[in-house]
């Protein structure tokens, strides 16, 4: 097991997954707790890999490598460093607190933990996989128990939104296909193994038709302007816990994708796209930012938020400097937490409400003291409080952004302005003012939901105060790139 | 590394209460001020045990390694010179006595606890931002104040004006905040720190004077000047400390007079060596700060309100520090914050034992109230001597050095000052005697005086209006000044010229409202008329907000709403909605040809066999 530890990380869900199948429909109780069980151990291994692992090393750890078919010559390779471990500590927490939000889910609860815990194994194995063909099938994997999860326990327009995220994410990824299929017949031997293919041997035309082909399966994920309008659909169909690890989760494959696999094949490509790049980042987080302001639905606010917020994410990978880099990768793991926070809120709400309009709403802090308490906080750390965590990853990201280019730091200030425009705004229309008597029923929040929200609290001051604990790991993986890159540009 | 704890002990008791008035509030209860109070008065004993080592010469820093921001380290330190300490004093002291008052004052409410854990974290951070070393943290600690304003302006938040007041406070303040935080940048890509004492350094005409040459440098002066704009209330971003009077009054007296809006004024007196050598830079500073002065000195002069003349009296007074730093004088404005912090709690704290003892705030309806509420009108009225500039009291004597700063550098500015020194001088005795003194104007009001646990801090801050001007006064020679240790101090033939026309302003001003309205009440409503859209100007506050309104708040909604989320589902998800039914469109004109019928196939392949013959033949 030692040696197996990131194989345990990714097929415990699908183990989990396969009893929930085996076990008879009507033992709802039990399958529940199967499901949290195998999310919790997925857990305990991500911890056991996380402490096994050397922070101060920049190449890959724990790895597993077996040949898998071999007149392909793909291999079931597996392994983790700076960049994929922080995102596979924040996959196994958000599913673990999604999943506990779950429990509120009254119909067909066995299809639904076994997608549920398949979605882990494959978001588990698209951060963890450094064959090109054994990402790109975990990748896929994600969008099918995704495409039910949205369309079958859904809201009113289920149907459309899961459909649109669907094609439209596997469009993207068909173009990134192609482009692990050219790297394959490029690489001399040809190999789908990230680590033998050298890119100094590419030319700058393939590395630009390289770059260009990962950047649409990316983009799509992301989402970069204007590849988002999925998001806000899929969002506002989709049931709280899957809400929460679209947002938390799923997103960050796209930003990681550009990390792991864009970067450093396409080195001087990712220089020469740099300003595209910048220029999309920076629309995105002002016009999401606008476009967030604008909504009466809660849940879409929360969604083009994101467009915003990972808009920080792309300006600090445009920046191609250590700030901007480390101001990314942290950015995406605050992202993850804070904004997984909001989603679950608002399922709060809405669970007891019935609707997510905001304007409806009104004076709840006076009868919800507890959920207005942390709905501020959630605010505060989503518009980039200082002491929290969000901020630290805006300053690195803007540190790296001023050093490339000073009107793009400028510009994506904006950006910290409308966050807290929209933000306050939502606590303006939802909390205060006079009492609304129409939710005079609606009960505090319960202890199931703290137990979802306290843990991410927790973090959020943690790292807002103390960001050198996450940092240290990410730092050694993030300079050796930038070396990489540095030493490949001519 | 035994001082290293208690230092930061100061702002971390005042957490420790805020941690335990949140977390156990409904335990806590009736006891939640008391916490606050006893954590403020621990801090209270170490800082001022601090600040006596400071004055006796020391200087306390340290400072240890926090996380990496690129290729550069950020650090986490504290830092006590001078400067601090005089700031900690003001924060401990006034901030205690504003704590114990309040136990009095919001003695009932609703939630007490919150009420006091939102105070505990206000001085957290306030206390934070003074001993902070560095911009990052000063930079944090300031985003958490406004975080406390904002909860604390909108602490009676069921009420639509004081939600909609929190909000602008804390956007409005937002914009000054994001210039600010692009200033701190700016500053870190020319220097490569945010160490007060590495700026110092670095930037040093003597060592280092091409660093001077950098563009950029004035630049990142003029947006961390935008910080203070935003949180000292200055033109054109005051807009928010009159609707802040939402909050509690101790809240306004805390937060937005004594304390809170005067870090704006630290901050440029800490970012002095950044700003002095750009004349240009000093005189945009100079002029806003006079601007504010006499706009918000105009504003308040017909105000009904007892805590909007107040709010705006604090902008002005604010104008007034901020002008002394453009005049070059950062020691004059740093000691007028010290009096200021002083005279200004104790007014505050006066207009609320009024609202407390008598249920409203409005001039129209108080009046006579000296007999009933002896205390509380005593040390008003030398809150109000102190502010007007009368000698010896607190606020004579700094005023006095920033009036002599600007009759150095300009002529203009100064007698732009001293027209606003005599309009506070007005308004302020407009107060004083609208309210204690002539008949009650509302007949129904019964007012009685505030408990002990209210009185006692005013007259400690009383007495602190009265003396705390002493140590800058002629008479000990400029101690103060001397420890500040700001660039030398002004002496010039013309000191003794420049105090007596203060004292006279004064003393005009205060004459002038008791003509008005003591001797001959019918002359205010008789210019009232004849001036009218003088009048109006400044009772509608020079219609600020509508223009506001009307020229970046509507807009920028339009923006948000019509523009850009009208382009967004129909423009961009449009074209994608179109690629699908084009999609689909295409599928179904090729599925037409999937007829299955034999003789069609045979047909398309004879015409494909001719056109390769045709093509093939040329």
């Amino acid at each position: 097991m030692q040696n197996h530890l990131l194989s345990w990380i990714v097929f415990t869900p699908l183990i989990g997954a396969l009893a929930v199948v085996l076990t008879p429909k009507p033992e709802t109780g039990r399958i529940k707790w199967i499901a949290l069980a195998a999310a919790a151990l997925t857990g305990v291994f991500t911890l056991a890999a996380f402490l096994r692992f050397d922070k101060a090393l920049s190449g890959f750890q724990l790895v597993e490598k077996t040949l898998w078919i071999p007149p392909l010559n793909v291999h079931y390779f597996l392994g983790t460093d700076g960049i994929s471990l922080p995102m596979i500590v924040l996959t196994a927490l958000v599913s673990i607190l999604a999943c506990i939000a779950s429990f509120g889910i009254k119909e067909r609860e066995k299809e639904y933990y076994a997608l549920f815990l398949l979605l882990e194994t494959g978001m588990l194995g698209t951060f963890l996989a450094l064959d090109l063909l054994v990402f790109y099938v975990f990748w896929e994997v994600v969008l099918i128990p995704m495409y039910f999860l949205i369309g079958i326990w859904g809201g009113a327009r289920k149907e459309y939104a899961a459909l649109k995220f669907f094609l439209y994410t596997l469009a993207g990824s068909l173009f990134m296909l192609i482009g692990i299929l050219a790297l394959y017949f490029k690489s001399m031997p040809h190999t789908f193994d990230l680590t033998q293919i050298n890119p100094a041997a590419f030319t700058l035309k393939f590395q630009k038709a390289l770059f260009f082909t990962f950047f649409l399966g990316f983009a799509v994920k992301v989402p970069i302007w204007p590849f988002h309008t999925w998001l806000p659909d899929a969002h506002v169909e989709a049931p709280t816990p899957i809400s929460v690890i679209l947002a938390g989760v799923l997103l960050k494959m796209g930003t990681y994708g550009f990390l792991r696999f864009s970067y450093p094949l396409a080195p001087d490509a990712a220089a020469k796209f740099a300003p595209f790049m910048a220029v999309l980042a920076l629309i995105g987080i002002i016009y999401g930012g606008f476009v967030a302001l604008a909504q009466k639905d809660f849940k879409k606010m929360v969604a083009y938020s994101s467009v915003s917020h990972m808009g920080f994410v792309i300006l600090g990978l445009a920046a191609l400097n250590s700030a901007g880099f480390s101001g990314a990768m942290l950015q995406m793991f605050n992202h993850g937490i804070i904004t997984s926070g909001l989603f679950l809120l608002v399922g709060v709400l809405y669970d007891r409400a019935h609707t997510r309009d905001m304007t409806a709403f009104g004076g709840l802090a006076a009868q919800l003291p507890l959920y207005s308490g942390i709905l501020i906080f959630f605010s505060m750390a989503s518009l980039g409080l200082p002491g929290l965590a969000g901020f630290i990853s805006e300053f690195l990201v803007l540190i790296g952004g001023f050093e490339y280019n000073r009107l793009a730091a400028g510009l994506a200030s904006i950006g910290i302005f409308l966050a807290a425009a929209y933000l306050l705004l939502m606590v303006r229309r939802v909390l205060f003012g006079p009492a609304n008597l129409k939710w005079q029923g609606l009960a505090e929040i319960n202890r199931r939901e703290l137990v979802t929200l306290v843990p991410l609290m927790i973090l959020i001051v943690l790292f807002g105060i103390f960001p050198q604990l996450i940092l240290d790991y990410m730092t050694p993986t993030l300079d050796s790139l930038l070396t990489h890159m540095e030493g490949i540009f001519a | 590394m035994k001082f290293d704890c208690l230092v930061w002990l100061i702002p971390a008791l005042p957490l420790a209460a805020f941690a335990v008035n949140i977390f156990f509030g409904k335990t806590t209860g009736e006891k939640a001020g008391w916490i606050a109070v006893a954590a403020s008065l621990l801090s209270c004993v170490i800082g001022l045990a601090l600040c006596a080592q400071v004055w006796g010469g020391k200087v306390f820093a340290a400072s240890m390694p926090w996380f990496d921001a690129g290729e550069s380290a950020m650090r986490f330190g504290y830092l006590i010179d001078p400067l601090a300490a005089t700031l900690l004093f003001v924060v401990l002291v006034v901030g205690t006595l504003i704590q114990i008052y309040s136990v009095g004052y919001m003695h009932g409410d609703a939630r007490y606890p919150r009420f006091f854990a939102y105070i505990s974290l206000f001085m957290t951070a306030m206390l934070t931002l003074v001993i902070s070393d560095n911009y990052l943290l000063f930079f944090i600690a300031w985003e958490i104040m406004g975080l406390c304003s904002y909860l604390l302006i909108g602490y009676w938040f069921e009420k639509n004006s004081a939600a909609d007041a929190s909000l602008k406070a804390f956007l409005t303040t937002r914009i000054g905040d994001v210039g600010f935080f692009l200033g701190i940048l700016t500053l870190f890509h020319i220097t490569g720190t945010l160490g007060f004492s590495d700026m110092l350094r670095v930037l040093d005409p003597q060592t280092n004077s091409a660093i001077f040459q950098h563009p950029l440098l004035p630049v990142a002066a003029l947006l961390i000047f935008c910080g203070t704009i935003g949180k000292s209330a200055q033109f054109p971003l005051h807009v928010w400390l009159p609707d802040a009077m939402e909050g509690p009054t101790s809240v306004s007296a805390l937060i937005h007079a004594a304390t809170m809006v005067a870090a704006g004024v630290y901050l440029l007196a800490r970012s002095f060596t950044v700003f002095m050598y750009f004349p240009t830079v000093l005189l945009i500073v100079t002029v806003i700060g006079t601007l504010t002065a006499l706009m918000a000195a105009f504003i308040a002069l017909t105000q009904t309100d007892i805590k909007r003349v107040l709010a705006y009296s604090t902008i002005s007074q604010l104008g007034f520090m901020v002008a002394a730093i453009g005049l070059g004088s950062p020691a004059a404005a740093i000691f007028h914050l010290m009096t200021h912090a002083f005279f200004k709690a104790l007014l505050f704290l006066g207009a609320g034992s009024v609202i407390h003892g008598t249920g409203t705030q409005d001039l129209r309806e108080l009046g006579g109230l000296f007999g009933k509420m002896k205390s509380t009108a005593m040390t008003f009225l030398i809150g109000s001597l102190a502010i007007a500039g009368v000698p010896p009291l607190a606020g004579f004597w700094s005023k006095d050095e920033i009036l002599l700063g600007a009759f150095m550098e300009s002529r203009w500015i100064y007698l732009a000052l001293s027209t606003a020194a005599f309009m506070t001088a007005f308004y302020m005795f407009r107060l004083v005697f609208l309210t204690f003194f002539g008949k009650p104007r509302n007949t129904h009001i019964h007012a009685h005086e505030s408990p002990a646990v209210m009185t006692l801090p005013l007259w400690a801050l009383a007495a602190g209006s009265l003396l705390i001007g002493l140590p800058g006064s002629v008479w000990m020679h400029h101690t103060f000044q001397s420890f500040l240790h700001l660039g030398h101090h002004a002496e010039s033939a013309a000191a003794g010229m420049v105090m007596n026309v203060s004292i006279a302003v004064g003393l005009a001003g205060i004459l002038l409202a008791f003509l008005f309205y003591v001797l001959a009440p019918a002359i205010p409503a008789f210019l009232g008329r004849i001036l009218k859209p003088f009048y109006l100007l400044s009772q509608n506050k020079l219609y600020f907000d509508e223009l506001y309104s009307a020229i970046a708040v509507r807009p920028f909604n339009q923006l948000a709403d019509s523009v850009l989320f009208w382009f967004d589902k129909n423009v961009v998800d449009g074209l994608v909605n179109f690629a699908g039914i084009f999609t689909g469109f295409v599928s179904a004109m090729v599925r037409r040809l999937q007829t299955g019928l034999v003789q069609n196939y045979l047909l398309i392949l004879f015409a494909g066999v001719l056109c390769l013959l045709y093509f093939e033949g040329r």
